[in-house]
Formats: C-alpha cells, sequence, structure tokens
C-alpha cells in the first residue's frame, strides 16, 4: 500500500466512524467533496486537524486548515504527506 | 431619534477617527463612512426606494456591508441582511417575503439569487458590488452608476421611531423563516441599554463577530458606533477559526468582545490562548445559548482581567436580561450561571400557562414588554397573535422560555416549551429542518430530535422511514439539506426505520425518539 493510499484509509476510516455514522464506506470516494458542499462543518474541522495532529504526529498551521485544502481525502492525504 | 443617527452624530463630533476596521488592515473614518453611505442612499433613492420600503443586502461582512446598512437606514428604509453563507432557496425566499425593492448583492451570488428570485415573481432594482473590502467595491459600483446617469442628492429621512429599522429572518416551525420587524426605536432603546451598561469610550475597539443577519450585530454594529470607538470586522471564514481569531484579537487590540458561547469554547480549547496577549479585553459579553461552565472557567483562567457577563434574549427583544458572571466562579460550581435581571429598559413576568404571574421560585415562562420588543412577523398576523399575550397590564411577548426566579432574584433559564433549540447560538426550529427533509423525494417520514453531545454541545438526530425501505446515503442527505438549509441546520446523524413510534393519538413520538439510540 503506498503511503497515500495508507494515509486515505485512516482519514476515511475517522470521517466515517466521527461525521457519518452508517453510511456506506463504498460512497466516500477519494475525491468526494466534504466541506465546500456542506457534509461537513467547521466544527468538523477542528476535529479533523486535531485527528490529523496527533495520527500522524504533525502541525497544521491555521491557514492550512481551511476547506479548500482539507476538502476530499485526496486533498487531506495531499497535506498530510507533504508534512511528513 | 433614528438608529442611523448613530453615525451622523459621531461623524460631526469625531470624524476623523476610525469607525470600521477590516483584519485585512483597511479602515473607514467617520466622516468617509457618512459620505459613502450617503452616495449609496442617493442611488438606492434614484432607484425608487422610499420611506418604509424593504432593502436586501447579499455582501460578505466588510466596511461595504456596513455603509449600505446605514445607506438603506438613511432612505427611511428596512434592510433585510441576508446570510451570504446560506443557500439561494432561503434567501431568495427571504427577498420575496418581504418584497424587496432592491438587491445589493455581491457578484458571485448574484446569478442564483436572481434566478431564485425571478422563479418567486418579483424583480427588484439591483446593485451588484465587484467584490467587498474597505468599501471600495461599493465606491466602484457607485462611480460606474453614476457614468451610466447621475443620481440626485436625496436627503436623509428622519426616521419615525415606528418605522422599521431591519428585518432579521429566523428559523420558522412551518419550514419557512420568519421576519422579525424591529423598529428604530427597538433598536434605540437597546443600544441606550447597552451604552450604560458598558460605557463605550472613543478608545473601545469592539470586535464583531456574529453576522449581520445575527441579532447580536446590533450590539456590535450602533454602540461603538455611537460612541466615536472602532468596530473590527471579523469575516464569516475567520469567525470559525479558533487560531485565527485569538491571533487577530491580540492584533487588532480588542477591548469589548461579543459573541455565541460555542466560539469562546472552541477559542478556549483551540485557540492557544496562552500564546497571545489578549490583555487589552475589558469585556466579554456572551449570548445565544448556555455557557458550559466548563468551558467558561478554563476562558476566565486564560484571561483573568475581563468582567464577563451573559446576555439573554431572543431575536423578537434582542438582550432583555443580563448577568455578571462573579470575579471568581466557585470551585464546586457545576450548573450554569443564571441569565440574571431583566433590563432596565424593558419590564418582565414569569406565567403560568394561563399567563397569570407564577409565585416567585415556581418555574413558568418568561414574558417581555417595553420598548426593546418587536411588534411582530413580517407579514404573519396568525404566528404575531400567538407571539403575545394579552393581558390586562397590558401586551407582552412570549419567549418561549422556561425560567424561575432564583432567590437572590436573578433568572435561571430552564428549558423551552416547544421544539426551538439553538445550535451554536443559532436558533434553529427543528420543525424547519423536517420540512426540508420532506422535500427529498425519497423521505416518506421525517422526525428530528436534538441531543446534548458529550462536548456539552448539541448533535441533531434526523430519524427517516424512506419510500422503498431503503438507506439512503449519508454523503447524499447531507448535500441535498445544505441546497435548501444553513450549515447550522444540517442534521449531524441520520437514522432509518421501518416506521416511526407514534403517540396513542397517532402523532410522531419525540420522546421516545430522544431515548433511540
Amino acid at each position: 500500500m503506498s503511503e497515500t493510499q495508507e494515509i486515505q484509509g485512516k482519514v476515511k476510516a475517522f470521517v466515517l466512524r466521527e461525521f457519518l455514522d452508517g453510511e456506506d464506506p463504498a460512497a466516500l470516494g477519494p475525491e468526494t467533496r466534504l466541506f465546500t458542499t456542506g457534509i461537513l462543518d467547521s466544527i468538523a474541522t477542528l476535529k479533523l486537524v486535531a485527528f490529523l495532529e496527533k495520527e500522524f504526529d504533525i502541525t497544521i498551521e491555521a491557514h492550512e486548515a481551511d476547506a479548500q485544502n482539507l476538502d476530499t481525502l485526496v486533498d487531506i492525504a495531499r497535506l498530510v504527506a507533504s508534512k511528513r | 431619534m433614528g438608529l442611523h443617527d448613530v453615525l451622523i452624530r459621531s461623524a460631526a463630533r469625531t470624524p476623523d477617527r476610525v469607525a470600521v476596521r477590516e483584519p485585512s488592515g483597511r479602515a473607514i473614518t467617520y466622516r468617509a463612512l457618512e459620505a459613502l453611505s450617503d452616495r449609496l442612499r442617493d442611488r438606492l433613492v434614484a432607484l425608487g426606494v422610499r420611506r418604509g420600503d424593504r432593502v436586501a443586502i447579499h455582501v460578505p461582512k466588510s466596511i461595504d456591508a456596513v455603509a449600505a446598512i446605514f445607506a438603506v437606514l438613511e432612505c427611511g428604509a428596512a434592510y433585510v441582511p441576508l446570510d451570504p453563507t446560506a443557500p439561494a432557496t432561503r434567501n431568495g425566499f427571504i427577498a420575496a417575503d418581504c418584497s424587496v425593492r432592491v438587491l445589493i448583492v455581491e457578484a458571485g451570488a448574484r446569478t442564483a439569487m436572481l434566478a431564485e428570485m425571478e422563479r418567486l415573481g418579483i424583480t427588484p432594482a439591483v446593485i451588484t458590488l465587484e467584490g467587498t473590502g474597505g468599501g471600495d467595491a461599493l465606491g466602484a459600483t457607485l462611480e460606474r452608476l453614476q457614468a451610466e446617469g447621475a443620481a440626485p442628492a436625496a436627503a436623509t429621512v428622519d426616521a419615525a421611531p415606528d418605522d422599521l429599522a431591519y428585518i432579521l429572518y429566523t428559523s420558522g416551525s412551518t419550514g419557512k423563516p420568519k421576519g422579525v420587524m424591529l423598529s428604530h426605536r427597538n433598536a434605540t432603546s437597546f443600544v441606550d441599554w447597552c451604552s450604560r451598561t458598558f460605557a463605550p469610550v472613543e478608545s473601545d475597539v469592539f470586535s464583531s463577530h456574529a453576522p449581520f443577519h445575527f441579532d447580536l450585530s446590533i450590539l456590535d454594529l450602533y454602540t461603538p458606533l455611537a460612541h466615536g470607538a472602532t468596530l473590527v470586522l471579523i469575516p464569516e471564514d475567520t469567525g470559525k477559526e479558533p487560531l485565527a481569531l485569538a491571533e487577530l484579537i491580540a492584533r487588532e487590540r480588542i477591548t469589548v468582545w461579543y459573541s455565541t458561547p460555542s466560539i469562546l469554547s472552541l477559542l478556549v480549547q483551540y485557540g492557544r490562548l496562552e500564546a497571545r496577549d489578549c490583555a487589552s479585553i475589558r469585556a466579554v459579553l456572551f449570548a445565544g445559548e448556555v455557557f458550559p461552565i466548563v468551558h467558561l472557567r478554563a476562558l476566565k483562567a486564560a484571561w483573568p482581567a475581563p468582567r464577563y457577563y451573559n446576555l439573554y434574549g431572543p431575536t423578537e427583544t434582542n438582550v432583555c436580561t443580563w448577568f455578571e458572571v462573579p470575579a471568581t466562579i466557585p470551585p464546586g460550581r457545576v450548573e450554569p450561571f443564571p441569565i440574571g435581571r431583566v433590563c432596565s429598559h424593558l419590564e418582565g413576568v414569569v406565567v403560568d400557562e394561563r399567563g397569570d404571574d407564577v409565585p416567585a421560585g415556581q418555574e413558568g415562562q418568561l414574558c417581555i414588554r417595553g420598548p426593546g420588543v418587536t411588534r411582530g412577523y413580517w407579514n404573519l398576523a396568525e404566528q404575531t397573535a400567538r407571539a403575545f399575550l394579552e393581558r390586562r397590564d397590558g401586551r407582552w411577548y412570549r419567549t418561549g422560555d422556561l425560567v424561575l426566579e432564583e432567590p437572590g432574584g436573578d433568572l435561571r433559564f430552564v428549558g423551552r416549551n416547544d421544539r426551538m433549540v439553538k445550535k451554536r447560538g443559532f436558533r434553529v426550529e427543528l420543525g424547519e429542518i423536517e420540512a426540508g427533509l420532506y422535500r427529498h423525494p425519497a423521505v416518506r417520514e421525517a422526525a428530528v430530535v436534538a441531543l446534548p453531545d458529550r462536548g456539552d454541545g448539541l448533535v441533531v438526530r434526523a430519524h427517516l422511514v424512506t419510500r422503498d425501505g431503503q438507506r439512503l446515503s449519508i454523503i447524499e442527505l447531507k448535500t441535498f439539506c445544505a441546497s435548501l438549509l444553513p450549515k447550522y441546520m444540517i442534521p449531524d446523524a441520520f437514522r432509518f426505520h421501518p416506521e416511526l413510534p407514534k403517540t396513542s393519538t397517532d402523532k410522531t413520538d419525540y420522546q421516545r425518539l430522544l431515548q433511540m439510540e
């Protein structure tokens, strides 16, 4: 499994567990837009960032934590990978 | 005295002081803000706006939006602030509901709003701003319009106290937002109370955290501007980012902060406040919901110097009771602080189901009257009548909030007598969410409940019965809701059932739904 796939997998499991309880995992694709569509809200952003920092031992700056940078699993994995 | 006299007087007294600042660094003096508002007033009058009309403002928080607000007031019209982050279906409904004469809109939202309004059969004149910031976009728009045809100078209208100043739309239980009508007297009596209570001075720097369609914005906008102080506008996106907010408070040297407890809770949990010098703050005001004591205690530890005020009141009265948090929170205290005493410009009674006063210490509904209280809802005579209690001693607004008077005379909030909840300080009628869900083609039955969550907030859970009995995608449902409802109304969780539990009278059994996992 590539690094990106591994990150995506962990983030996907977290998002499904925390914010999309009951969703079919197949419905959450790598390009599903989470924040700009209103599926996740600003509180979810904070929780997601806290999870990413802890899980991957990285620091995410305030300006990086906006909807554009974290909109899809691909975006999130890219940000995390760039920090490791 | 009209609400816009706040600006006119300060522009005469302190023309060169900064009235409004944006975090981008752009700022405008009182003199320039008045001049910009006057120019837009002239244009609005040229477009046919007259005393008593409504003008919708669909512009992100900016100096441009503040100038637009004052321009509408100077015309003697009422401004209708739309939520720039809400879907066009909702904003279009609001514009049509109160038949606005003019829509002032930021270019990005123009097409969707025009389509929605046309669908609803209204075609107001439109003023389009190409972007916002510093008042420059509004200035450029006015120049462009002037080149197309001059707008002669118009007089500022001397508003009567009962003229409408603004209409704030809140969640409606029938599925449609309802417009709370607020007059100049409603607003100025409240701003006068704020002036007496918080004693603003020219050197104060007030935060403007709440969006303009939210009633907290009335204190933010008019209290500092009445005293030659400075207002710092916090844009919608920064407003939800604790790290950026903490940085902003320190950099802008905010002296009076006002927001919902939710935001303060986020600041103290995620804002790394220990890394910021926020010593400029002298007063922290919060309103809109209960402040969990655990977060309030942490905030006071991080910011020990300021005084803390719990303000309470629905949009219909704006703040109607207030309580100053004691300097030291007793270590054993776990319950939230009371909402305090009725503000000096209003009167309050606590009544039973028949509308009679209950003895002190007994639970009852808080009712309010006085110059701050709305006359009612736009175009909703029946709902307006239901919202008021007519007694021999006059007409009282029923807040719908159950309270009881503590031995010391402070009122304690106990709960609601209906299905309205507060989500991050926003009023949410669970019935409006249900009405939204019923518009989904696959939904046969919908019932929405709100439960406390682990973090002292609220989880909104939708229970659904689908037409074919199949589960629906949560992602698809949330996306559907986002097309109809503001983000804070989108359910956090969904549950699917073959049928919903019913009471013996065949109504949805919400009590049982509350207990279901």
